[in-house]
């Protein structure tokens, strides 16, 4: 009996050793993500903050080897405004859509089998991509760089990302909830509407809010489409400026102007991101309630 | 005077639902066999029976509910009120109209309680906004729930508790005005108080339905229905009034699992 608990006693010391060995190794994989991140986001406070102005929110791109504090970035977020919300408003009803049918309609069929794969590649699909194809499709077919073309190639992104967020939060929808629906008479488009995808809503709303968060700083399928330009303008046909190749072509300059806007640009993205990212978790937090 | 022998061929009593020769598959699996049963009118009946037996089974066949999954099928008849459910060529909307369901867990609507209720109804009548009130409060009454929510109609039918949320749907299910409520397990999820209360409803409700329900606790059969059938193995083995099942069983196999010497 005794040698019994002291067999047990090693026993415990023993898992107690290995568990403090464990928690420190995931602590320090941990810390250093976080060391990394933070260090990013201290650089693009400190640097963008410092190069935050009344110009540089309300005047458009100035030209280079300027007086820095002169011109800024308002032509570039307006731009970029208006292509993310005609993406969003464009790709967030045909992701839904995809995303009901592939939830609701055929969740075990063939087509929605294949239309699954499909959406995996898209959603994987290096950006660069898709801005080619935009650029071989609309840009060279009309013979011009537009901000449609922008938004078509962005578009393309919130697609795939929507489609995957709808279906699976609408797969979370308990089958009991649709049998109770169904069990009263409903019909199929009136339970979709009614009764799953409101139970869904929350979920959904943050997949909408990820993708406008992640299109926001797509660079790459807008080098190949909107490209840039330097002055105001509120239409989206014709070249049109963004923040994320404002920010590319402005860092790799050699104007220091230009180069402490870029660093602007940056914060105001990583604002608006994690603004995004911070309204998508309260909401998805909401959802528990 | 009658002319002789005109009891005999005066119909039998009344059956609301008649099963004749049902068989149920999912996919090749045969789950139900040969099922035949009369379930009386204004009645309660209980299934009872093992996990597995196939009594959830059976009641999902009397709204077609198994039509939601493809590789279910049934063959044979269904008859409500004599008409062949199986068969029928009308809209499968309008037959679940007919017969309401509550489920083993409770299945709120995402909207207020008020809507919980005036949902269902809208989608077979249009009622005037005083016509409507009306109706909600009539449900929320038979379902013995108004007391508790007639002051937060506008709240979410998930904010009440689970007791709460099953009689909310069984005001939901009355609200339509079904001739048939299928209740499954309605009990299962809920403490001994509110079973208590569904089950006070069960017996009241009787005066104005017919109910069927599946439950897994043989004193509450025993405490709530006029009529228990007792299933294994997707098969009856027996049907009869309850209290005779109860006292004094026709076949072995149903003593057996009443008296819990089963298996």
């Amino acid at each position: 009996m005794k040698r019994h608990d002291a067999d047990k006693t090693a026993l415990f010391a023993r898992r107690k050793r290995f568990n403090r060995l464990a928690i420190a190794l995931s602590m320090g994989a941990m810390l250093f993500g976080l060391f990394w991140l933070a260090w990013i986001l201290w650089e693009t406070v400190s640097i963008g903050l410092s190069s935050l102005s009344v110009a540089m929110l309300t005047e458009s791109m100035p030209p280079p080897d300027e007086a820095i504090g002169t011109g800024g970035l308002a032509n570039a977020m307006m731009g970029s405004f208006m292509m993310v919300a005609l993406a969003t408003f464009v790709g967030t009803p045909i992701g839904i859509l995809s995303g009901v049918y592939l939830a609701e309609y055929d969740p075990n069929g063939k087509l929605s089998a294949s239309v699954r794969f499909v959406n995996d590649l898209l959603l994987s699909a290096p950006s660069i991509i898709i801005g080619l194809f935009v650029y071989a499709l609309i840009v060279v077919q009309f013979k011009e760089f537009s901000g449609w073309a922008g938004a078509a190639a962005l578009a393309l992104i919130v697609i795939p990302i929507t489609i995957r967020t709808t279906e699976n939060v609408l797969a979370l929808v308990p089958d009991g909830l649709r049998e109770a629906a169904y069990a009263l008479g409903t019909p199929k488009w009136k339970v979709i509407t009614r009764i799953t995808l409101v139970a869904a809503r929350a979920g959904v709303l943050t997949g909408i809010l990820l993708a406008v968060a992640r299109i926001s700083g797509e660079t790459a399928p807008l080098l190949f489409t909107a490209l840039n330009n330097q002055f105001w303008q509120a239409s989206l046909s014709g070249p049109l400026a963004n923040l994320p190749v404002t920010i590319l072509q402005f860092a790799m300059s050699p104007y220091e102007n230009w180069q402490q806007l870029a660093w602007g640009g940056v914060f105001l993205i990583t604002l608006a991101v994690l603004g995004l990212n911070v309204l998508a978790r309260a909401l998805s937090r909401e959802k528990l309630k | 005077m009658m002319p002789s022998g005109a009891e005999k061929l005066a119909p039998p009593a009344p059956s609301k639902i008649a099963v004749r020769n049902l068989n149920f598959y999912y996919g090749k699996f045969l789950a139900l066999k040969g099922i035949n049963l009369d379930i009386p009118a204004n009645r309660v009946t209980a299934f009872i029976g093992p996990s597995g037996c196939g009594k959830s089974t059976l009641l999902r066949t009397f709204n077609r509910m198994f039509e939601l999954y493809p590789d279910q099928r049934a063959e044979g008849e269904i008859l409500l009120d004599g008409e062949n459910l199986l068969a029928s060529k009308q809209d499968v909307a309008l037959i679940r109209a007919r017969i309401g369901m509550v489920f083993q867990k409770p299945t709120p609507f995402p909207m207020s309680i008020f809507e919980n209720i005036a949902f269902g109804v809208r989608l077979f009548e249009k009622l005037s906004r005083i016509d409507m009130e009306e109706r909600v409060q009539w449900a929320l009454r038979k379902a013995a729930i108004w007391n508790e929510v007639k002051d937060k109609l506008h709240m979410n039918g998930a904010s009440l508790s689970g007791g709460q949320q099953q009689r909310l749907c069984i005001a939901r299910c009355i609200a339509i005005k079904p001739e048939l409520l299928l209740l499954d397990e309605p009990c299962s999820a809920l403490d001994p108080i509110s079973t208590a209360r569904v089950e006070d409803l069960i017996a009241e409700l009787k005066n104005d339905y017919t109910v069927v329900m599946v439950t897994h606790n043989m004193q509450q059969a025993a405490r709530v229905s006029d009529c228990t059938a007792y299933m294994y193995l997707g098969e009856l083995i027996e049907f009869g009034e309850t209290e005779q099942m109860f006292l004094k069983p026709e076949r072995r196999e149903t003593e057996d699992y009443i008296t819990g010497r089963f298996g």
